[in-house]
């Protein structure tokens, strides 16, 4: 049993963090709240907010489902930067200085981490995030690699609204579509099967639409799947320039 | 507790079109801007003695040559309306009340207008001579 290799302790450290609360039902105003938590090395944020409810405060409110970053239900504002919580190690971050954690911007806020997502859904329904085909196939649409190639990058969003609530043109009123609307609708309008391209570029053409868009990048660097977003906002600028894809 | 309204209202085609046309109006302007501007710059405040050479005499020589009142009457007309645009758009984002918004924009558009019309007439009309307390220096005007 000698040669059998020690695995050192997985190093815990002390951590301060600062979560914002809200509660419609106690009248307060939305206020910061500290909470200190001993984190292994291998910690995410989640599991420090997990820690938080199971074993201080069992009202601390917020969305998580897979907890492994492909739901995305888990998108918050992390020192200042929107990310999934379950992606963010805490090792990563400043340990000595408090981790502030906030809802992501621009939604109404429910309650604590929660904001509601509907206006987000809506822009995402509205440029019609499905396959639109004339005709009925007996067996598979082939599609050549090239052709998938094209939207391969927008396929891999998660629809967690990290990219629109940083986008400082969806939080000055909401009626932009945002940026994760428009990237899923750039991978239909760049699908070679799809038949509706003129319509979402058509629809895409609003006062609200991709003309909005002012390329701060805040929606690419917020991606946790790291879609080019910007870059397929532009790609979308251009096929309605040119009117076809 | 901020509530935002549920996106967009009902959509219209002009305004659509419009903003298309101000995103490329945009792009378009800037780069004969960024020509016109430095070019303009350079020659003005760089070249032949630089900021010492600038007076009447030298607007009057530079206005007597039609490509110097083509480019200055071109930057003026790109620049304000491209000034103009980005101001309406950063007016559309933080303004909330209606309102306020249109009349923000009616006046930055009465604005733009007027100080076109204004500079094209002074481009188009500029005579050296018209001052004779001033004209009488010039070689031009005797």
């Amino acid at each position: 049993m000698s040669d059998v290799k020690v695995i050192d302790e997985i190093p815990t450290y002390q951590v301060t963090l600062f979560v914002r609360r809200f509660n419609q039902e106690d009248g307060l105003e939305a206020r910061w709240e500290d909470f200190d938590v001993t984190v292994h090395g291998t910690d995410r944020v989640l599991d420090a907010l997990h820690k938080i409810k199971w074993e201080q405060d069992g009202s601390l409110t917020f969305r998580r489902s897979c907890a492994h970053g492909v739901c995305g239900s888990d998108a918050m504002r992390i020192n200042g930067r929107n990310r999934l919580a379950c992606k963010t190690l805490i090792k990563d971050l400043d340990m000595t200085k408090p981790i502030y954690v906030e809802p992501i911007k621009g939604l109404t806020v429910e309650k604590d981490l929660v904001v509601d997502m509907n206006p987000f859904y809506e822009a995402y329904r509205a440029v019609k995030p499905f396959l639109i085909a004339s005709d009925k196939p007996e067996k598979e649409r082939i599609q050549s690699p090239e052709d998938r190639e094209r939207f391969e990058d927008t396929t891999k969003c998660i629809l967690c609204a990290a990219c629109t609530s940083s986008c400082p043109v969806f939080w000055t009123d909401g009626q932009y579509f945002g940026p994760a609307a428009i990237v899923n609708a750039h991978r239909f309008i760049f699908d070679s099967r799809d038949e509706g391209a003129e319509v979402r570029l058509d629809i895409l053409n609003d006062k609200e639409g991709v003309w909005r868009c002012r390329t701060t990048f805040n929606c690419t660097e917020a991606c946790p799947r790291g879609i080019e977003v910007t870059k397929a906002i532009a790609e979308v600028k251009q096929a309605i320039l040119r009117g076809k894809p | 507790m901020v509530v935002i309204e549920t996106p967009r209202s009902p959509r219209s085609r002009k305004a659509a079109k419009f903003e298309r046309w101000g995103w490329l109006y945009m792009r378009i302007s800037g780069m004969f801007l960024l020509v016109l501007i430095f070019g303009h710059l350079i020659i003005n405040l760089v070249m032949n003695g630089g900021i010492t050479q600038i007076s009447f005499a030298f607007v009057a020589g530079k206005w007597a040559d039609p490509f110097w009142k083509i480019w200055d009457g071109l930057m003026l007309w790109l620049a304000l309306i491209h000034g103009t645009n980005g101001m309406r758009t950063i007016v559309n984002d933080y303004t909330e009340r209606e309102t306020l918004r249109k009349v923000l924009n009616y006046t930055l558009w009465v604005v733009c207008v007027s100080l076109i019309v204004l500079g094209t007439l002074v481009i188009t009309t500029f005579d050296p001579c018209v001052d004779s307390s001033v004209s009488h220096t010039l070689s031009v005007c005797k």
